[in-house]
């Protein structure tokens, strides 16, 4: 499980995130909906302690990642996988590199191994055999796609998504709202989606909270695509 | 005090990219891809412009010595200018401007392209895997072109020497041997060895520290070799005070 504990970050006096509380449950997706520049992205790296937040509690099954030396925290991010909104792959590597850096980095998995592990990770998200290309071959949705592969290949407890459908065609958004899905139904992963897309919410929420002037809110459904 | 602060920083940063239990086998790739960029890049400007620093060199001197002085001098002379000083600074220079910058700009849009950030979210420390491989890589790279650039340097004037001057190749030899000082070649060494940390870092340092777009890695750029280029004249003149003062 991951709490949220009064987590606040500011900019130049300006809250961006202000006692923010929440909790991630087991199996179940959180969603943090919001409109385009409201600290997103800055939550979701604060809870991974990317950026560090000024105040506040984030507990990874009861480790407190804010308070944890760098071995800890670096523990921790391996339960943990980051879809990043640019999909920052590592455009020097092709898309078996990218996936297969941190299986080199933590595991000691034959060369055998990883290139089954990678084969079947793009088997998942729909992309066999794209193991040579570079990323500047890729189109915006297959990035995505890639990402996720490599989000994936630790295996983690949990799942960041940062704004996965964003910019995407109609087709390539519905194919990872149905991975994202997939993800949680199948192979159990929970985590966290921050989006600004009020549709993908619904999809692939479990549970929808609003981040609006730095403070966070339970949006509860009156009906389909109607919240209070 | 804003100076001290960014010295401790840069200090520190250097630290945190250094100091830790290496694992060669991790880093052994990394490393052989920095001394290809760095080393072996690096050679055919180096073999150009040491030759002119040769050529250059020897029309200097022989305007200077020759009718003063025995003719082998200007061998004498020209090895132990380039071993001292020219060889390792030009090296160190031309490096810094090629290198320094190349790291700046790739680990400036690195981080803009948040790939830094993908590295720590997957448990990777970026410091180990960006910043080590480019130090480590310099620092063996760097002396063995300046060996490269002092041969390239002193042969060019010896070339120019033989066909113009009319001093025999082997004149020209006996006053380098004669003049040779172990001394003149390990402290020149320890130059480029010392310039090699002054330009890696000062690469990945600009780099990492960029915030913003493509603007700012160009800014990042700029002040990576300015102050590679800097702290070399410094290190060179602290060297010059030790080992040959």
């Amino acid at each position: 499980m991951i709490e949220i504990k009064n987590l606040t970050k500011q900019f130049d006096g300006h809250y961006v995130l202000d006692n923010v509380s929440f909790q991630v449950v087991e199996a179940k997706l959180v969603v943090v909906l919001g409109p385009s520049g409201t600290g997103k992205t800055i939550l979701l790296k604060s809870i991974l302690r990317l950026i560090p937040a000024d105040n506040g509690e984030v507990y990874f099954d009861g480790k407190n990642i804010l308070t944890a030396d760098e071995q800890e925290v670096y523990q921790i991010r391996k339960d943990v996988g980051f879809i990043f909104q640019s999909s920052a792959l590592f455009d020097s590597m092709n898309v078996y590199e990218n996936i297969a850096l941190p299986l080199i980095e933590h595991t000691t998995m034959s060369n055998r191994e990883i290139k089954e592990q990678i084969k079947n990770l793009l088997e998942i998200v729909g992309l066999p055999g794209k193991e040579k290309l570079y990323p500047r071959a890729l189109s915006g949705g297959m990035k995505r796609l890639v990402s996720i592969a490599r989000a994936l290949a630790l295996s983690p407890k949990y799942l960041f998504y940062d704004e996965p459908t964003t910019g995407l065609d109609p087709v390539m958004r519905e194919r990872i709202v149905n991975l994202i899905i997939s993800l949680k139904k199948d192979y159990q992963k929970s985590g966290i989606v921050v989006t600004h897309d009020l549709e993908t919410a619904e999809a692939v929420g479990d549970v929808i909270y609003m981040l609006k002037d730095g403070k966070i809110k339970k949006l509860e459904k009156i009906e389909k695509g109607i919240y209070g | 005090m804003n100076l001290f602060s960014n010295i401790a920083e840069y200090t520190e940063f250097f630290v945190r990219s250094f100091f830790f239990r290496w694992n060669m086998r991790k880093h052994r790739d990394r490393i052989l891809e920095q001394i290809d960029s760095v080393g072996i890049g690096s050679l055919p400007i180096i073999v150009i412009i040491s030759s002119f620093l040769g050529l250059v060199t020897t029309v200097q001197l022989s305007y200077q010595l020759l009718g003063l002085l025995p003719r082998y001098f200007l061998g004498a002379t020209v090895g132990r200018m380039v071993l001292i000083e020219l060889g390792p600074i030009l090296t160190g220079l031309i490096v810094s401007g090629r290198c320094a910058s190349a790291m700046a700009a790739e680990i400036g849009t690195m981080r803009v392209t948040e790939q830094i950030d993908a590295l720590e979210s997957m448990a990777i420390n970026p410091y180990h895997f960006l910043n080590f491989p480019r130090i480590f890589g310099t620092m063996i790279s760097l002396p063995i072109l300046t060996i490269f650039s002092e041969f390239v340097s002193i042969y060019a004037g010896a070339l120019y020497a033989h066909a113009f001057l009319n001093v025999p190749l082997d004149v020209y030899n006996y006053g380098l041997v004669r003049n040779f000082f172990t001394r003149d070649l390990f402290g020149g060494l320890l130059k480029a060895f010392l310039f090699s940390f002054a330009i890696s870092i000062s690469g990945c340092y600009f780099g990492f520290k960029v915030k913003g777009g493509a603007r700012e890695v160009g800014i990042a750029t700029t002040y990576a070799v300015v102050t590679a280029c800097m702290l070399i004249l410094i290190l060179d003149f602290i060297v010059a005070l030790v080992v040959f003062g």
